[in-house]
């Protein structure tokens, strides 16, 4: 998203001469969104091809609204809000509750607790270069429940503010914050055994031993 | 001194988005020195945040733009110019009194699809030298004023930069957009 003023000035001018009638525009302005749609549907549909469906909805449905759109917010976090809600009413209709994992039905009361203690040594970017690395991560992510994942998409990959990220999703910036430590730490604990190479230490804290309590 | 493990994890988030007050902040780095578990709490979550933040893990599908494109112009109305779009208005107004103006106005309309037609027809050339800073999203001409990071870009042509799926910048190459 734009974030210095004369890429918001532009922004903001490409939608008036859209709304003024020159459609054509509307694909300069959509085209720098176009990967936080469609992670975002996916982050809420794990299915790609459903993902891809959604993000092209949302953005048709973005140009056929534009004129409701008053700058109040900003123009990604708009698109972004009408990306998860049509991702949300179409997981509706499919019915995945069903199959939705267990982690999503946890409430964000009480404590997410580390369960790998082990040793993590810094991970260089390259390491996405690995087909399997990158596999992993999706995987791990897609283990997450959504409530989990679409906090951690929009706020970790997209890299929205913990305020954006409240708005785009409707909840409070807190429970922004709860469910994204909630996510780093359950994705943590997912990918340590693969990735953080050798074991060295004993778990502090047994398994359901809570030293705090 | 005095911060317990339990708090450390509740702040794991907060200390790698470093908002933290310094007291706090220093207090956990303290701690960490010696606990072997809080370390590794931190420096895992520090890769989580780092791996999942990189670029290549938000990657579209091969040929979303195309055919994302290819939906909204079927699903675009007619695309009028400022000038047409004062047109069509006016036409309406003109109907609104009785008038069979709108009908003639719209057929006087060009032809909706003509710049997209020309535009798809007129695609980036693939061996188009372009250049793509590090951690940049989009590919852009050397001359581009919008370049980020301008001291790590990287040479390559177009058809290389689509297919790591880089997009266009809408600036130096709109021609083709």
């Amino acid at each position: 998203m734009p974030e210095n003023p004369a890429e918001t000035a532009y922004e903001a001018e490409l939608i008036q001469r859209i709304k003024s009638g020159e459609h054509d525009l509307f694909y300069r302005l959509i085209q720098p969104y176009e990967r936080r749609v469609y992670a975002a549907a996916l982050a809420i549909i794990r299915n790609e091809a459903d993902a891809e469906d959604i993000a092209q909805d949302s953005i048709l449905k973005a140009f056929r609204h534009l004129s409701q759109f008053r700058g109040e917010a900003k123009f990604s976090t708009w698109l972004l809000q009408i990306t998860i809600n049509q991702a949300r009413m179409r997981k509706r209709r499919m019915t995945l509750r069903a199959m939705e994992s267990i982690s999503d039905q946890q409430n964000d009361e009480g404590d997410y607790m580390p369960r790998e203690f082990a040793d993590w040594r810094e991970i260089p970017s390259e390491s996405l270069e690995r087909k399997e690395i990158r596999t992993a991560l999706v995987e791990a992510l897609s283990s997450l429940g959504e409530k989990y994942r679409s906090v951690f998409v929009l706020r970790d990959i997209q890299h929205l503010s913990i305020e954006e990220t409240a708005r785009v999703l409707e909840i409070s910036p807190g429970s922004v914050k709860t469910r994204l430590l909630r996510a780093r730490l359950m994705l943590r604990d997912f990918l340590s055994p693969g990735l953080n190479g050798q074991w060295t230490a004993t778990p502090a804290f047994a398994k359901g031993n809570k030293p705090w309590e | 001194m005095g911060i317990t493990c339990e708090t450390i994890w509740r702040e794991s988030s907060n200390y790698i988005d470093g908002t933290l007050s310094p007291d706090l902040q220093q207090s956990i780095d303290e701690h960490i020195k010696t606990c072997h578990a809080c370390a590794s709490v931190l420096a895992g979550l520090q890769n989580i945040v780092t791996l999942y933040g990189d670029e290549r893990m938000a990657e579209l599908p091969s040929g979303f733009s195309r055919r994302l494109h290819r939906r909204l112009e079927a699903n675009m109305p007619t695309t009028r110019r400022n000038f047409f779009g004062w047109a069509v208005a006016l036409a309406g107004s003109v109907l609104a009194v009785g008038g069979i103006e709108l009908s003639r106005a719209s057929h006087e309309l060009p032809n909706s699809s003509s710049k997209l037609s020309q535009r798809l027809a007129k695609p980036i050339p693939p061996d188009l030298q372009v250049v793509v800073s590090d951690k940049g999203k989009l590919f852009h001409l050397a001359a581009c004023p919008f370049i980020i990071n301008r001291e790590t870009v990287r040479h390559m042509t177009a058809s290389v930069a689509l297919a790591q799926g880089l997009s266009p910048c809408t600036r130096c190459l709109s021609k083709y957009l």
